[in-house]
């Protein structure tokens, strides 16, 4: 048995039954990791002596009743993790070891999850490709000339290659679904307050959400269950109770209501993955949905927006880096303005530089209203393009990206556009609502994402649809052609 | 020409709620460097503030109490720039939706009252502290006091001398006491002050060049700087020079104000909304139940002490311009039938030891009942006022009990009237020139004979009975 190759349900299965131990898938894991990583390079830091020890750990309990226990996971390097360092793939966080958890790290942990170790992305989340890693760029499992998406690539390539069972990403404007997407798995951006931020490093805190990649929509459910949920310790966490999102895996999408807007559908989507999103609305029209066309008008100005108000934010977020009390410091300086310069001259690559410099002149004074203050307008129309549209529709169904998966190097030289990779996702974001992406095709043998967008703190019904998409399909059964080489 | 000097204050006081504004950690003052710190304040990579409600709360009891409209609906905002001491690179604090707005606080200038705007009233958290060591190149970080919940007071340009600025920072010091949201103490830095001041020439509508002071750390700094300046911005106008816009710092140890920056200089905070922390409805029946719960404030004290206990108003505005002092004034009339003349002793002898050893009220060794003991002793005539201030004296040092210091130096006035014809017999013999003036009807060398009857019995002598015995072997 490929232990590598199950998925959470699959291997709690067997865990229950003490068919398996969670030492063995563990290694099994890391076994795999050691023969695909190499090409893949998914992971930053990993984590196996203490990985084996809560394996072993699981396995002495015993109690694998919660489908959570024993099974091993990857976490994005963004996420706080005590006593395990936590880069945000930035060389100024290179030697930043976290004395705390994040909330999800922590829930996670409670649960006896195996953390195997930390997966490389866009520094501070930044891009949609993982080239923005100040460490190395992760390759697509499919492809490994192309890039895996960003910016939580590392997650989403060490599901799509079997590395991990799972993995968490974050997503402030597409950065799990698009990478779900481009490598073929699923992936959650679930609403807006509805997993605690405690503990993620912040990129644009209005936007950032936690959540998972999964190798399917069940996996998704079990781990939203896992993470969902009110934290203290995070003021915008909603205090909303968490329903068991496995109830709604049911394969019932009769009378159901999708719009499909037609400014996700038009100039700039390539034309296999428009066939692609419509095939799939006539699936769901098989078994019993409705869909028509719809239109969200403000759709366009929405990525406009996103590029003030997530580098406004990110501009006070990153500001923190300055070399002072933890990180990296510049080794030569002269005085404190110098230390300063330098520190983050050096630790910060040019996304980062580039975000911080928008996000500032967005926030000066003289031009806060003419950018921040009509971004945030702009905000405001998106999302109630969104109410309009739910008043009728229980789901908006769109592309996860404009395209398959591109070639490293192909758009870095080009940040207009790398950014319009994020034009199906970033709308989500702005409106704080959840989105799921699940695989509905291929194009040229890349994988095509399908996105699946809910009313706030719905996650039920897009939970619901995607598994009967799923149920109907076999889209997530491909499985990346990567070779061990012996 | 004639000037007219204007002056706006800004504030930042310390709240003191146990906890931090944005975390749990200690607001304790001092203690060992970076030790009330935690990843939040710390400002570490990934954490997020979580709002203290009593910080809140007790931002709300200071706009309540300084006559301010409570906002319905506010928020915080961060204010960046970089600074070792600020480790998230940006404050959280209050832009344009404060928490409160719209006061006054009323003082006394020459016997009439002045109203001075206050313009609003913001919670924001503090920052750490740098300490820099003489002759090294480095500098050192403590961060125990970042997040310490402050208040900002910005009042309106409404002082029209360094002696308003000085009546309103008492009166505002004195309130925030009294409300129990801040003990105020300068040298602590749990209260700060910034001024803002300007001259224009008399019957201007228009405002003059404002300058800013900072480092002020005492009342008498803040006096004395404005008093600097308005000398110094009155020459310079004189002279046919004019002023810049600028921050100046007051030198103490000099006396004057030096130049730190100009208006180009200054920092621009790209102030936004802070994304981590959701805006405040504040339920009106919370605010309500603040206000119900204010404690008196003390101009409705003064006046209470004028009304039932007939108190003059100099007297009155003295005891209640601390806390402290007059509820020790309240216990000690409890115990006292006279309020007059417990508010002589309180002002004149308590006060006076008080400034001379630099002692606070809360510092007073004797309890409130024991002055008042004491000035039943002497309505008794068991010593006298004169022995009494030297019982006090005794008091204040040890705090011992009035009885028990008279007992152990034996203090108890001699009333005994054949003991002191003895010793009026006495002084008579030995001063036969003084006993001849008087006979000839110079009326002072009586007043010399009481003083030699007072030496013989250590002051002991009750006064009266002297005068009159002298008066009878004399007559």
């Amino acid at each position: 048995m490929e232990l590598h190759k199950l998925t959470i349900h699959e291997a709690h299965e067997l865990l229950k039954k003490k068919e398996i131990s969670s030492e063995e898938l563990t290694k099994a894991l890391f076994e795999r990791i050691k023969n695909v990583d190499d090409k893949v390079k998914a992971f930053i830091t990993l984590d196996e002596e203490r990985a084996l020890l809560v394996s072993r750990n699981a396995d002495k309990k015993g109690d694998f009743s919660h489908p959570l226990t024993g099974i091993p996971a990857a976490v994005k390097d963004n996420i706080c993790t005590k006593d395990l360092k936590t880069t945000c793939s930035s060389k100024i966080l290179a030697n930043f070891v976290p004395p705390y958890d994040a909330t999800v790290s922590s829930k996670l942990k409670t649960r006896d999850v195996v953390v195997l170790g930390k997966t490389n992305m866009d520094e501070f989340a930044m891009g949609s490709s993982t080239e923005n890693s100040a460490f190395f760029a992760t390759r697509n499992p499919w492809d490994l000339e192309r890039v895996p998406g960003g910016s939580s690539g590392g997650s989403a390539a060490a599901v799509a290659a079997d590395e991990c069972i799972f993995a968490i990403g974050s997503d402030t404007g597409g950065s799990i679904r698009q990478p779900a997407g481009y490598c073929g798995v699923v992936g959650m951006k679930p609403t807006y307050g509805r997993v605690s931020r405690f503990g993620l490093v912040a990129y644009a805190s209005s936007l950032d959400q936690i959540g998972p990649i999964t190798k399917d929509v069940t996996d998704c459910a079990i781990v939203l269950n896992a993470i969902a949920g009110h934290d203290e310790m995070d003021s915008t966490s909603a205090d909303i109770p968490v329903p068991d999102y496995t109830e709604s895996l049911k394969p019932d999408v009769r009378g159901m209501k999708i719009g499909i807007p037609k400014e996700y559908m038009g100039e700039g989507i390539d034309a296999e993955i428009r066939d692609a999103v419509m095939e799939a609305a006539r699936t769901f029209e098989k078994m019993g949905a409705f869909f028509e066309e719809i239109s969200l008008p403000h759709t366009e100005y929405a990525l406009w927006a996103y590029y003030i108000i997530a580098p406004a934010e990110a501009s006070s977020n990153l500001a923190r880096y300055d070399g002072i009390r933890y990180g990296v410091r510049a080794k030569e300086y002269d005085d404190l303005i110098d230390l300063y310069k330098k520190t983050r001259s050096e630790g910060f690559g040019a996304e980062v530089k580039r975000r911080i410099m928008l996000g500032t002149y967005a926030l000066s004074s003289g031009y806060y209203d003419a950018y921040y203050l009509k971004a945030q307008k702009v905000r405001t129309l998106v999302k109630r393009d969104f109410d309009e549209a739910f008043k009728k529709y229980d789901f908006i169904l769109v592309p996860t990206a404009p395209t398959v998966a591109f070639k490293i190097g192909e758009n870095t030289d080009d940040p207009l556009k790398m950014y319009m990779n994020d034009v199906c996702t970033i709308p989500v974001n702005m409106a704080g609502l959840p989105g799921i992406s699940l695989p509905c095709g291929f194009s040229g043998g890349m994988p095509i994402g399908l996105q699946l967008i809910g009313k706030p703190f719905d996650e039920p019904t897009i939970l619901r649809a995607a598994y009967a998409f799923e149920q109907a399909t076999d889209f997530h059964k491909n499985k990346p052609g990567i070779e061990v080489i012996e | 020409m004639n000037y007219e000097t204007v002056i706006g204050l800004e504030v930042h006081v310390e709240l003191f709620t146990k906890s931090k504004v944005f975390c749990g950690c200690s607001t304790e003052f001092g203690g060992d460097p970076n030790t009330h710190c935690c990843p939040v304040c710390l400002g570490m990579p990934g954490v997020l503030p979580v709002t203290n409600k009593k910080a809140v709360e007790y931002a709300i009891k200071a706009g309540l109490a300084l006559n301010c409209e409570i906002a319905e609906y506010s928020k915080f905002d961060r204010k960046n720039y970089f600074y070792p001491d600020l480790p998230k690179a940006y404050q959280i604090s209050q832009y344009d939706l404060p928490l409160a707005k719209n006061g006054y606080i009323e003082i006394e200038v020459g016997g009439k009252t002045r109203r001075i705007g206050i313009t609003r009233v913001h919670l924001e958290e503090d920052a750490g502290k740098l300490v820099h060591e003489e002759g090294k190149g480095y500098s050192l970080v403590d961060l125990n006091r970042t997040g310490v919940p402050l208040i900002e007071i910005v009042s309106e340009p409404d002082m029209r001398s360094p002696e308003e600025a000085w009546l309103y920072l008492n009166k505002l010091k004195s309130i925030l006491q009294y409300i129990e949201v801040s003990d105020c103490k300068m040298e602590e830095g749990s209260l700060r002050c910034d001024v803002n001041i300007s001259i224009r020439p008399e019957g201007s509508d228009a405002f003059g060049t404002k300058i800013e002071i900072k480092n002020l750390g005492s009342f008498k700094a803040v006096r004395r700087s404005l008093e600097y300046e308005e000398k110094r911005q009155r020459e310079v106008l004189e002279d046919g020079g004019s002023l810049i816009q600028e921050t100046r710092r007051w030198d103490e140890a000099r006396g004057i104000t030096v130049s730190m920056r100009s208006k180009e200089e200054a920092h621009d905070y790209r102030y936004f909304p802070d994304p981590d922390l959701v805006p405040m409805v504040l339920d009106r029946d919370w605010i309500e139940e603040i206000k119900a719960n204010l404690p008196e404030l003390p101009d409705a004290r003064k006046e209470r002490y004028m009304r039932e206990f007939g108190l003059p108003a100099y007297d009155a505005g003295v005891i209640t311009s601390s806390r402290a002092l007059s509820d020790f004034y309240e216990e000690c009339i409890v115990h006292y039938h006279d309020p007059k003349t417990v508010s002589n002793w309180v002002m004149v002898e308590m006060m006076g030891l008080m400034n001379e050893q630099g002692l606070e009220v809360e510092q007073i060794r004797f309890k409130p009942k024991q002055l008042a003991n004491m000035l039943s002793m002497i309505d008794k005539g068991t010593i006298s006022g004169k022995i009494a201030k030297e019982v006090f004296r005794d008091m204040f040092e040890t705090g011992k009990d009035p009885e028990t210091i008279v007992r152990e130096k034996g203090l108890v006035q001699i009333s005994d009237e054949s003991e002191l014809e003895k010793i009026a017999k006495k002084v008579i013999d030995e001063n036969p020139k003084s006993v001849q003036d008087y006979k000839n009807g110079k009326e002072k060398a009586l007043g010399f004979l009481v003083g030699q009857m007072m030496k013989e019995t250590r002051g002991k002598a009750n006064p009266q009975m002297v005068n009159d015995i002298l008066k009878k072997l004399l007559g």
